[in-house]
């Protein structure tokens, strides 16, 4: 977490139980024809308990009281694992803080008069299709392309039957808790879709099932993600401070090595 | 070959072709500067003309010359394509952008730092290996030397290049391991110290010589003689 967004939460959460005012930039889309334009919302009355979602749904009731078309935004879960919800809040992806998704920032993230710019993900491979939702089966071809085991290696009980050492398997759940949100990509300066590909080839290199294909994977997954038209890694490394699984880019060091092994051998 | 033509397309490709060229370039710095610092000998040149006759005459130096320009040539032209194919995977730019909280400064400048570089190689091969290479001249290279850093602008350019070189450095040396798969936990204490004697210990080391030449040693009057032949 940076010093700025720890002290902008605690300070707001000691500071403020107090109702906030805030002007609202929203992008607004008909559909991937349309060329789009900002739209700017006055809200009042944003609890800092308020989680951004909510904020939005408040919004969005307000609209439709008005007979305007409310703001479409992606959202499921709401507690951070299905990965839908991703947002460009004010230049961050996924909004202010470390380690959250959209869907866990809450309003006590900002203060009362604040004017909050609200963007899709923007990648070419993230095509908008209405307002702030975005097509991401770039990725589903990502996966599509390798990121699987082909064969039946069965359930539980048999993987809990190979043994593992304890941190190869922590590591492998680590890349594991990618949820396909697409921060990595929407915060990257490049459009670059490494960090997913490298949770999904460290997440299956490293455990024996997903060992035989693993040449394999590299190479058609990496097709892929350069076929689906995602820049390349400039080892900036935006993509592990705003992913909000935290995952490390030491996965996209493994995804390297992979791929020139693969291709070398 | 065709094998070799597919990984160069391939994004990961480019950038170890750009990492390896960039450590060789790295390799070549090191070279360049311990003999640079024959410079300092304080014997009017004496022994660095010794060693540039050496490096002129050697043919191993030659070929690895010519492998030195094809690296820089590979390396500037894959951070170009590199460049613009990233440009292009964002066609609609966002309005509020806040990379700055993401990213180390030195990894957002990379080919704007590459640029005044690669500018500064072409005032530099232009006042030295151009007139000592290739056009010929009756100066020493010593002599050269000292006339070049007599004039304050050139000093100057030289000392932010080298300032922009250590910028390179800082995010392109490590960067250049990860690229290549070589970044673990274990020995980045190691990586970033051997890092550290790249961008700041060389490029600080290169400064030295501007920095000697205009202000402790004035040239000496066949120098200057020379100099405005
Ligand atoms: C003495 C000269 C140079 C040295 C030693 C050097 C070294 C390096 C190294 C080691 C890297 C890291 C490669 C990687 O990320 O895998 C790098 C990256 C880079 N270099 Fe250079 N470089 C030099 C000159 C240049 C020039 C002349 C240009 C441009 C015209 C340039 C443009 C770039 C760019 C844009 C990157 C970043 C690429 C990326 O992150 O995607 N460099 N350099
Ligand atoms: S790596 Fe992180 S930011 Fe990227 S898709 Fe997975 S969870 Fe999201
Ligand atoms: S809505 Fe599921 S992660 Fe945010």
């Amino acid at each position: 977490m940076q010093k700025s967004d720890f002290y902008r939460g605690t300070i707001h959460s000691l500071a403020s139980s107090t109702i906030m005012n805030l002007t609202l930039k929203i992008w607004r889309q008909r559909n991937r024809d349309d060329a789009g334009k900002f739209a700017t919302y006055q809200i009042s009355n944003v609890s800092p308990d308020m989680s951004f979602l909510e904020m939005l749904d408040v919004l969005n009731v307000d609209l439709i009281k008005k007979g305007d078309e409310p703001v479409a935004f992606d959202h499921d879960c709401r507690e951070g694992i299905c990965g839908s919800c991703g947002l460009m809040v004010d230049g961050r992806a996924h909004g202010p803080g470390r380690g959250v998704a959209t869907c866990q920032v809450h309003m006590r993230s900002f203060r009362d008069g604040d004017v909050v710019v609200i963007e899709p993900w923007r990648a070419g491979p993230f095509p908008v299709i209405k307002d702030l939702i975005v097509d991401r089966t770039s990725f589903d071809r990502i996966m599509q392309a390798g990121g699987y085991v082909s064969v039946k290696t069965g359930g539980a009980p048999d993987g809990n039957a190979i043994p593992i050492s304890k941190h190869v398997s922590d590591e492998a759940f680590d890349a594991a808790a990618c949820i396909g949100c697409g921060a990595c990509v929407a915060a990257c300066p490049n459009s670059s879709a490494m960090l997913f590909v490298a949770a999904k080839i460290s997440h299956l290199a490293l455990l024996p099932q997903g060992g035989p294909e693993r040449k394999a994977r590299a190479l058609r997954m990496v097709e892929q993600m350069d076929k689906e038209g995602f820049g390349n890694c400039s080892n900036n490394y935006a993509c592990e401070a705003e992913c909000p699984k935290e995952i490390s880019v030491a996965h996209i060091a493994r995804l390297n090595r992979e791929f020139l092994k693969a291709k070398l051998t | 070959m065709n094998s070799l033509v597919s990984f160069y397309r391939s994004s990961i490709g480019k950038k170890v072709v750009m990492s390896l060229t960039g450590l060789f370039l790295c390799l070549f710095l090191v070279e360049h500067l311990v003999g640079n610092l024959l410079l300092f000998a304080n014997d009017g040149g004496h022994l660095y003309e010794e060693y540039s006759q050496w490096l002129v005459s050697n043919p191993v130096i030659r070929v690895i010359e010519v492998v030195l320009f094809a690296s820089l040539f590979g390396h500037a032209l894959s951070a170009l394509v590199v460049w613009i194919k990233n440009r292009r995977a964002r066609p609609v730019k966002y309005a509020k952008y806040r990379l700055d909280e993401n990213a180390e400064l030195a990894s957002r400048i990379t080919m704007l730092g590459g640029s005044v570089i690669f500018l500064f190689l072409v005032v530099h091969l232009w006042s030295f290996f151009v007139p000592l290479r290739v056009t010929g001249t009756t100066m020493t290279a010593y002599q050269l030397v000292v006339q070049k850093f007599s004039d304050p602008w050139f000093c100057a350019f030289y000392l932010f290049a080298l300032v922009v070189l250590g910028y390179h450095l800082k995010h392109g040396f490590q960067s250049a391991f990860q690229t290549l798969g070589l970044m673990h936990k274990k020995y980045q204490w190691l990586l970033g110290l051997t890092a550290f004697v790249f961008w700041f210990v060389l490029p600080a080391g290169f400064a030295s010589l501007p920095v000697y030449f205009y202000f402790f040693s004035p040239p000496t009057p066949s120098a200057v003689v020379l100099g405005v032949q």
